[in-house]
């Protein structure tokens, strides 16, 4: 049967055009139920039992509650196909977590196509709106099941539409809130993951206001869609997306394309309930208020406590510092020439869940163990959300993930619900049997099969070894020198073959795709593939043959590549180093034997290469890296120290850095649209700003105009003081973002480039054991060899678009839990050792300043001036960067060295933090 | 964008991978012409009109020991969403033209019509993806309402491969989505491949499942066309009866 959709359209042009879409129906739709006598049932996944209860959502429930859904107690549910599109256009990520729901085979979620049955498509009515005409459809759905499935099985539409269940129940449908309908599972457990209506919201006041009496209005209201638009049109609104200053969380930009400046939202007021990424509707202040920027400012009094934490790898890292330093005195221009606004209304929300923990509270009395809390989240651009709990005594102290759901002007804050108690979204759990099934049996030995493949040469009669980190059990790199006949050297890098054993498509590659990489915790790894692979097949363990990529050059005596090839190959290494035993090999004179001669001319090579990487450009950064040293029984931190770089670690990086961009340039010349590449972008003035400003005060001046400019007057940093350069290192790296994995047929050749690096292109190629970006590369590189064919996913652009951004995203966790477990171990080694020790100081503040504590790598606040002491005698020179105290002589400057006495202290019990003081 | 949508199985307009659209034909819509036809795949609708066998308009061009066969392919103005003021001639329709005077070309029985011309006039009255092997299917049955002879009936049908899986038969929003689009033209009896296109690239073992379903859609199509000339010969049979 057909149907023709018609609908108008505006073309980018701004012309109206008639699209007319075909829109077939279907009598080949089946109903998904296991025990229906009338359907195919091959492709069923509801219930078995003909009394069971069948679920059918409607769109909002989807958006809304898609936590409680996720629940394996939730189960026999139809995702009808006008809700999923629905979700589809409203949140990417719902849609994304409804669809796993769907494809679990664990799980009872059905999709019906009630838009292509014969039966249940609704034509739209004149003066329906879209929104009526999918509660139809989704009523008209629900009865065409309980039709279908006869009066024996319960068919139940949830919905908190009151409208749509008003009508369900007069059109014979029945119908439940999600409320209610959880409340008559009898499982309390399930309700906190209910989200609730806004009606049930009172009681949550008390958090914020001890009178809820008095409601007042906090926020103005947003304006509806149909004033937006208009406005939009008019010229009045500015359409853009919002972002939140990172360094203060009160002060918003928007970018406009209708004005080409960017618009500054200042304060909370202002932003209206805007959250950072959102899609706004922003209104310019009138011009009387244009300079009134100042006062605008700071209307926002909570004032989070700052804390001690680690030093930022990157600008991603960076958590918000404080509320802007104000001068005090003196008159100064006024703060940006950007035109201010004020949020209307908010086209496109951006939440999605955030990680953080609750703000201590005590424990509430009485009200069924249900306690109003206040969550913080770890990005400190969002704002503190409301969450209500039964289980507030557990997700105390605790890392937690927080949902926002609404935010009405009548809250300051938005309120949310508890999701997880993961930490950083990643998952820890074991690997499903039907993974550990992909795995080749143990013990694992190299074959005479894997041998005569024509793609894999023998070498395992190289001289191969590997350097790495001591205790190293995923090895994933190895190296061989061997010196020509002509005076070059032939210098292979061998990786991992990671991808004979991941097969793509496989619940296994499934699996590391999703995992994306293994998390490096203080304490522990979680692996992105299972241990059998992870510490043995794949390791490239010492005497034992292994499978591997190789890289292989000759290079000249200076480093120069003569040629490169590829090829998949078997090894045997001979020597597992760690980073010490390579090190002190090279460095002992007295040894002769051929594996330090190996190690000595790669090191020379690697020197040259290094060198002329870093005068091409190359940054090199500073981003200290914590070690310490655990205690296997009780897992506490026995020692704590900066992880030492040597000549070692930087051999074993170049080679690196040399395979992945080799390796890079075959793969995109061979598949020039769908090659996985890295990219650093190169960081904008903006972002710039604070090294400029702190390099300004002392005098330094930056050449920031590109990125061979900037390592250039990094270089000639030098002050008389020794570490002066490393601090002003570490000052840049902040300010940068991380590199991202993107596919190369997204973006255009000159938007390759590795800035950090120096590199036109880049890629991951050398650590497939542990990162999926990686395993794809070595299935592309091996497709560009002929070896083996390119997987059809390659052949779809979307495809690897979102799993380039799922790397990301996984990358990026990994990272924050990775530097969560150093905080949190750090917070327990300093518990029983109050320390006195040297820092440096980062940042001015009005009421102390932030320092950077060189020893242990990590960063908080010193007060000068107690907190709940009102007025401050001391006073701020912005400019210079200094706080002197009133009257007196006294005073500190930006990079100054200070002793500071660490100690954990316990403002809230259990809540231990660790402190800095000055010692004068 | 998905094209085939994964929990479902279906495309964007409920078809699933291996459907065809609505297909749809009439012949002598022309009175005029010697043969015409309508041909319509889903909301792709196009019109051919054939004149001939007729004497050579320019000598010059004339053949002596065959026919010429002339095509001409336009697009009317209204065909798509935009109304759009189309040149004759611009590179694309010259380029169709020139493939369906090929593809027809090789199954009429030239020899048998030497010193003469035949004119095949194609235009699409509504576009919607597959405007060229609709052409051609519309060429065939204006051809065979001419009654010139032909070795064969030549039909064309497109597969693509988009979100993984070989689709048969695009619409003009899987057309666009700018993946790799086979084209082909088969002489149905004898399964020979008259025309093979392809817009993109695909990897060869992928290529070969999407052509055979183009010529899957072909042979489907040829059944189609069948029938309708079967059906128009018994009308024309009745109407001789009478
Ligand atoms: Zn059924």
């Amino acid at each position: 049967m057909l149907q023709s959709k018609s609908f108008a359209k505006k073309t980018k042009q701004g012309r109206v055009i008639k699209v007319v879409r075909e829109h077939y129906l279907r009598d080949d739709i089946y109903c998904g139920a296991t025990f229906c006598k009338v359907c195919d049932t091959s492709a069923a996944r509801l219930s078995a039992s003909a009394s069971a209860t069948i679920l059918i959502v409607d769109t909002n429930v989807v958006l809304n509650q898609i936590d409680l859904l996720e629940n394996p107690k939730i189960d026999d549910v139809v995702v009808l196909s006008v809700v999923l599109e629905e979700v589809r256009h409203k949140n990417l990520s719902v849609y994304n977590r409804v669809k796993a729901l769907c494809t679990n085979p664990l799980r009872k979620f059905f999709v019906f196509s009630n838009e292509h049955h014969r039966d249940t498509y609704v034509k739209d009515m004149i003066g329906e709106s879209p929104n009526d005409r999918n509660d139809r459809a989704i009523r008209v759905a629900a009865r065409w099941y309980q039709i279908h499935l006869g009066e024996s099985t319960q068919i139940l539409l949830i919905t908190n539409d009151r409208e749509n269940k008003k009508r369900a129940t007069e059109e014979g449908i029945s119908a439940e809130t999600v409320e209610s309908y959880v409340k008559s599972l009898g499982k309390p457990d399930l309700l906190d993951l209910v989200v609730l209506s806004s009606s049930v919201d009172v009681p949550m006041e008390d958090v914020e206001d001890l009178r809820p009496s008095k409601k007042k209005i906090i926020y103005s209201e947003h304006k509806p869609m149909s004033e937006v638009t208009s406005g939009l049109l008019h010229g009045i609104y500015h359409q853009g997306k919002l972002r939140v200053n990172r360094y203060n969380p009160f002060e918003a930009y928007v970018g406009s394309e209708s004005i080409s400046e960017e618009i500054v939202i200042c304060g909370r007021a202002n932003m209206n309930r805007a959250f950072h990424g959102d899609i706004v509707a922003v209104e310019l202040l009138p011009q009387d208020q244009w300079r009134d920027g100042k006062s605008l400012i700071i209307d926002d009094d909570d004032d989070d406590e700052e804390e001690v934490h680690l030093v930022p790898n990157s600008a991603d890292d960076v958590p918000r510092f404080e509320n802007p330093v104000q001068p005090t005195s003196g008159s100064s221009p006024p703060v940006s020439s950007h035109p201010p606004g004020r949020v209307v209304g908010i086209i496109k929300r951006n939440w999605h869940s955030y990680c953080g923990s609750l703000d201590p509270m005590p424990m509430p009395a009485g009200n069924a163990g249900v306690a109003h809390a206040l969550f913080a989240s770890k990005d400190r651009r969002i704002p503190k959300i409301r969450i209500q709990t039964r289980q507030l005594g557990n997700l105390l102290d605790k890392r937690i993930i927080v949902a926002v759901d609404s935010w009405d002007c009548l809250s300051r804050y938005p309120s949310g619900h508890y999701v997880l108690l993961i930490e950083n979204d990643i998952n820890s759990r074991p690997f499903s049997s039907q993974v550990l099934a992909c795995l080749p049996p143990l013990p694992w030995s190299l074959s005479l099969e894997d041998l005569a493949n024509s793609n894999r040469e023998d070498l395992r009669h190289l001289r191969v070894f590997s350097v790495d980190p001591p205790g190293c059990r995923d090895i994933d790199d190895a190296l061989h020198c061997k010196p020509l006949g002509n005076g070059n050297f032939e210098v292979g890098v061998h990786i991992a073959d990671v991808t004979n054993f991941v097969l793509p498509g496989t619940p296994l590659d499934e699996e590391a795709s999703q995992r994306g990489t293994s998390v490096y915790l203080v304490e522990r790894r979680i692996d992105m593939l299972p241990k059998s692979l992870t510490e043995d097949i794949c390791s490239l363990c010492s005497d034992v043959e292994r499978l591997s990529f190789s890289v292989i050059w000759e290079l000249t005596p200076d480093a120069n590549i003569v040629s490169t090839r590829y090829t998949k190959s078997a090894i045997k290494s001979c020597a597992a180093l760690s980073y010490v035993e390579a090190q002190a090999r090279m460095d002992d004179s007295r040894l002769m034997d051929p594996l330090t001669t190996d190690l000595r001319n790669l090191n020379s090579l690697a020197k040259i290469m290094r060198l002329r990487r870093i005068k091409r450009g190359a940054l090199t950064l500073a981003s200290p890296e914590v070690k310490f040293q655990i205690d296997t029984e009780t897992h506490d931190p026995l020692d704590i120290g900066m992880y030492q770089i040597r000549e070692a670690n930087q051999m074993i990086e170049e080679f690196m850095l040399a395979a992945n961009i080799s390796v890079a340039e075959k793969i995109l010349k061979h598949f020039s649209l769908c090659s996985l590449l890295r990219r650093h972008p190169s960081p904008t003035k903006e972002m710039l700003e604070p090294l400029l400003r702190t390099a300004a005060a002392v005098g330094l001046d930056l050449d920031v105009s590109s990125s061979k400019a900037l390592a250039d007057s990094l270089d000639r940093a030098v002050g008389d003081d020794p570490y002066f350069n490393k601090l002003i290192r570490i000052l840049a790296t902040r300010c940068m973002t991380q590199a991202i994995y993107f596919s190369s047929g997204d973006l255009s050749p000159s938007e390759f480039s590795h800035y950090g690096l120096a590199a036109p292109i880049y890629t991951h190629f050398t650590s497939p054991i542990r990162r999926y970006a990686d395993v794809i590369v070595h299935r592309l590189l091996a497709a560009a060899l002929g070896i083996s064919r390119l997987p059809p996913i390659f052949m779809d652009g979307p495809q690897l678009t979102s799993i380039a951004d799922n790397l990301n995203y996984r990358h990026r966790n990994a990272q924050m839990a990775s530097r969560a477990s150093v905080e949190l171990h750090t917070v327990i080694f300093f518990r029983n050792r109050p320390t006195d020790t040297e820092a440096r100081i980062l940042k001015i503040k009005s009421n102390g300043f932030i320092v950077f504590v060189p020893k242990f790598g990590i960063e908080g606040p010193v007060y000068l001036v107690a907190k709940d002491k009102g007025s401050s005698d001391w006073v701020v020179d912005e400019a210079h960067q200094k706080v002197t105290k009133a009257g007196t002589k006294i005073t500190y400057g930006i990079l100054q060295t200070v002793r500071i006495h660490m100690e954990v202290v316990e403002p809230q019990p259990n809540r231990p933090k660790l402190q800095l003081t000055l010692i004068i | 964008m998905e094209y085939v949508d994964s929990l479902t199985g279906f495309r964007l307009d409920g078809r699933r991978p291996n459907d065809m659209r609505q297909i749809r034909g009439e012949i002598g819509v022309v009175a005029k012409a010697d043969g015409s036809a309508l041909f319509e795949m889903g909301n792709t609708k196009v019109i051919a009109a054939v004149y001939g066998p007729r004497e050579v308009q320019n000598k010059g061009q004339q053949i002596n020991n065959q026919a010429l066969v002339r095509c001409e392919y336009s697009m009317a103005n209204f065909s798509t969403g935009d109304r759009t003021r189309r040149p004759k001639g611009d590179r694309r329709s010259t380029e169709i033209s020139l493939v369906i005077r090929q593809t027809m070309e090789a199954c009429i029985l030239v020899h048998l019509m030497p010193r003469s011309q035949i004119d095949i006039f194609v235009q699409v009255l509504q576009a919607d993806g597959g405007t060229r092997s609709a052409c051609i299917n519309a060429a065939t049955l204006a051809l065979a309402d001419a009654g010139i002879p032909m070795r064969d009936l030549v039909t064309s049908c497109s597969a693509g491969y988009l979100s993984s899986t070989p689709l048969l038969d695009l619409n003009y929003v899987e057309d666009s989505a700018g993946g790799p689009d086979v084209t082909v033209g088969i002489l149905a009896k004898t399964d020979k491949v008259t025309l093979l296109q392809m817009d993109s690239k695909l990897p060869i073992d992928i290529f070969e499942n999407v052509m055979q379903l183009a010529i899957e859609g072909c042979k489907a199509i040829a059944q189609y066309i069948r029938e309708v000339l079967l059906e128009n010969t018994k009308l024309l049979e009745s109407r001789k009866g009478l």
